[in-house]
């Protein structure tokens, strides 16, 4: 086994055995990277030298001086600013912006000795669901290269997935951390909203964007989530965990209670999906686990809801955005307002300018109440569905996407399309819950991911039941170029 | 179908320039997703309180202690334009 194939924890033992160098282990990841990511293209932008040598600085220090994580590579979602260094967010609108502090998360990765090897590809502000909005260039699927590896942080699961690092950091508003784990087959969590800080997340819809880990295993998962979990003076939404997060241990499932969202596994859902989410289903009870279907009636106005309630809140976060403070400007304006409207019009791309529009649609005089209201008060109804579900049930499960990754160009063109991909990760960022998708099976040669849903702040239960069903499932989530799975 | 003046105000209300032949597939496609999310106002709904976010939090205080910002220099840094430490735009009106 190559190196790159090794998850963190793994990384972590070649360090603390001393079988290999903190720049050593850097450089196999850089060269991972050169070798794979002229197809893959996960990264907006690498920065080898600066790695390399943050990687020789741990490496002057002897071990037993070392903090646990100390040297293991990371991958970074671009929406995340990082002190002196562009952060765009995947949009022409931030080209050239280099934010003047870091990000919480970031920050709290930088503390842990973590070494970043560049920024990820994503779809433009979070908004999309295969990185193909982009302003810059559409990422690939591994596993299969005309296909999409999902969003919006498509950039983070392939170079995961690819082995061009352990783990990322990705953002998660209605799907962006879950579905692009699903279609690249790796996990990803996204944390209760609250758990991790958004100080310094570029924001897209700010009463569901979380920050969270994409990883090669349930493992790795906890450390990260650990790592970067925790209440933020600078966020006053964060309430981080009363209870460090923990390495899980859950190999038996007795006991527990395991409720099959039925409204997620209907007409839209793929029947290959729908087979290796059976198999889940299967593994679960393998290990004394009860699952039965429980409806959640308000979830199928889900979609709805959710594609009121985040262009809402985009239009106001992106008007910002308006060629003053940071990022560009279209010159040869008239006067000021002329200037925010070409800029504006120059600067974002097209889905950003619909969500924006249809943002500030919902939310003007007359609109309000029949669509900005409703679509609030539709979100109460989902979060009681919820609520009614974990009294009887421990954890919620359903395909994490209906379908395996599309082809590229396949649904650029209809946006509904599109966003039919969230369908079962919508309706739990809106009820704040947290979200694990695990690598499932594969159909068609593609991965399938099983969503795991638990209660608000329940983040290391969901860990605890994804660990020993990642061990029961057993599947491999690691795709080597050509020998690609068929 | 959303008319050409309701593409025309929201685009004006939300800041974006559009061109004369950029419209109609605006107004298609706006259309479809306002027609996808309508499905919503059809609910009688008046008796559930609106949810603004899922956090359970309602007041979140702090003290108002002076503490330590950016520059001003950092906070014109990424300015397409500046001028002695202000932001610079065009002409107003």
């Amino acid at each position: 086994m190559d190196v790159y194939e090794l998850d963190a924890f793994r990384c972590r033992e070649l360090l603390a055995g001393g079988e290999i160098s903190v720049r050593e282990l850097t450089q196999v990841f850089l060269d991972r990277v050169e070798e794979r990511d002229a197809d893959v293209r996960a990264f907006l932008a690498v920065n080898g030298e600066e790695a390399l040598a943050q990687a020789a600085d741990v490496d002057s220090r002897p071990l037993s001086e070392r903090t646990s994580w100390e040297g293991i590579p990371v991958g970074l979602k671009d929406v995340l600013c990082v002190k002196g260094r562009e952060t765009t967010a995947g949009s022409r609108m931030l080209e050239g912006y280099h934010p003047p502090y870091d990000a919480t998360a970031v920050s709290k990765l930088r503390e842990a000795g973590l070494i970043s090897l560049g920024r990820l590809n994503m779809d433009e502000f979070a908004m999309g669901s295969s990185t193909e909005n982009s302003a810059f260039f559409p990422t690939h699927n591994p596993w299969d290269l005309m296909r999409v590896p999902g969003g919006s942080s498509g950039g983070s699961a392939a170079s995961v997935s690819a082995g061009e690092v352990p783990w990322s950091l990705g953002t998660d508003t209605g799907g962006s951390i879950r579905q692009p784990a699903s279609l690249c087959g790796v996990v990803g969590l996204k944390p209760t909203y609250g758990a991790v800080s958004r100080h310094g997340l570029i924001a897209f819809a700010s009463s569901l964007d979380q920050v969270g880990p994409i990883t090669r295993n349930v493992r790795d998962a906890a450390a990260l989530l650990g790592m970067i979990q925790g209440k933020d003076p600078l966020d006053s939404t964060s309430v981080g965990f009363n209870e460090p997060i923990r390495e899980p241990t859950t190999v038996d499932l007795s006991g527990r209670r395991f409720g099959i969202i039925k409204e997620f596994i209907g007409a839209a859902c793929e029947p290959g999906v729908r087979r290796v989410f059976n198999l889940a289903v299967s593994a679960i009870e393998a290990l004394g686990g009860e699952c039965e279907e429980v409806s959640l009636p308000s979830t199928e106005r889900g979609l709805s809801a959710y594609y009121i309630i985040a262009p809402a809140e985009a239009s106001s976060n992106l008007a910002r955005f308006d060629g003053v403070r940071y990022g560009m400007r279209t010159e040869g304006a008239l006067d000021l307002m002329d200037m925010y409207k070409r800029t504006r019009s120059e600067g974002f791309g097209a889905e950003v300018k619909r969500r924006i529009m249809i943002g500030t649609h919902v939310l003007s005089a007359g609109y309000y109440d029949a669509y900005y209201g409703q679509a609030q008060r539709t979100r109460t109804l989902i979060i009681r569905d919820f609520e009614k579900a974990f009294t009887d049930y421990d954890v919620l499960i359903s395909p994490t996407s209906p379908t395996i990754a599309f082809k590229l160009g396949e649904r650029v063109e209809d946006p509904l399309a599109m966003y039919q991909a969230d369908l079962c990760t919508n309706p739990v960022s809106l009820a704040g819950l947290p979200g694990l998708s695990l690598p499932a099976g594969f159909s068609e040669g593609m991965p399938v991911g099983v969503q795991l849903v638990a209660p608000h702040f329940a983040d290391q239960e969901l860990l605890e039941v994804g660990f020993a069903l990642e061990r029961e499932l057993d599947v491999s989530t690691k795709p080597d170029g050509e020998e690609v799975a068929p | 179908m959303i008319s050409r003046e309701e593409v025309m105000h929201v685009a004006e209300l939300a800041r974006l320039h559009v061109e004369d032949d950029e419209v109609p597939r605006l107004q298609e496609e706006l259309s479809r997703i306002m027609e996808y999310v309508q499905r919503l106002s059809e609910l009688e709904l008046e008796e559930v309180p609106p949810t603004t976010r899922a956090a359970p939090l309602k007041n979140v205080f702090r003290r108002d202690e002076v503490k330590s910002c950016l520059s001003q220099e950092n906070a014109v840094s990424n300015a397409p334009a500046a001028k002695d430490g202000q932001f610079l735009v065009p002409r107003i009106g």
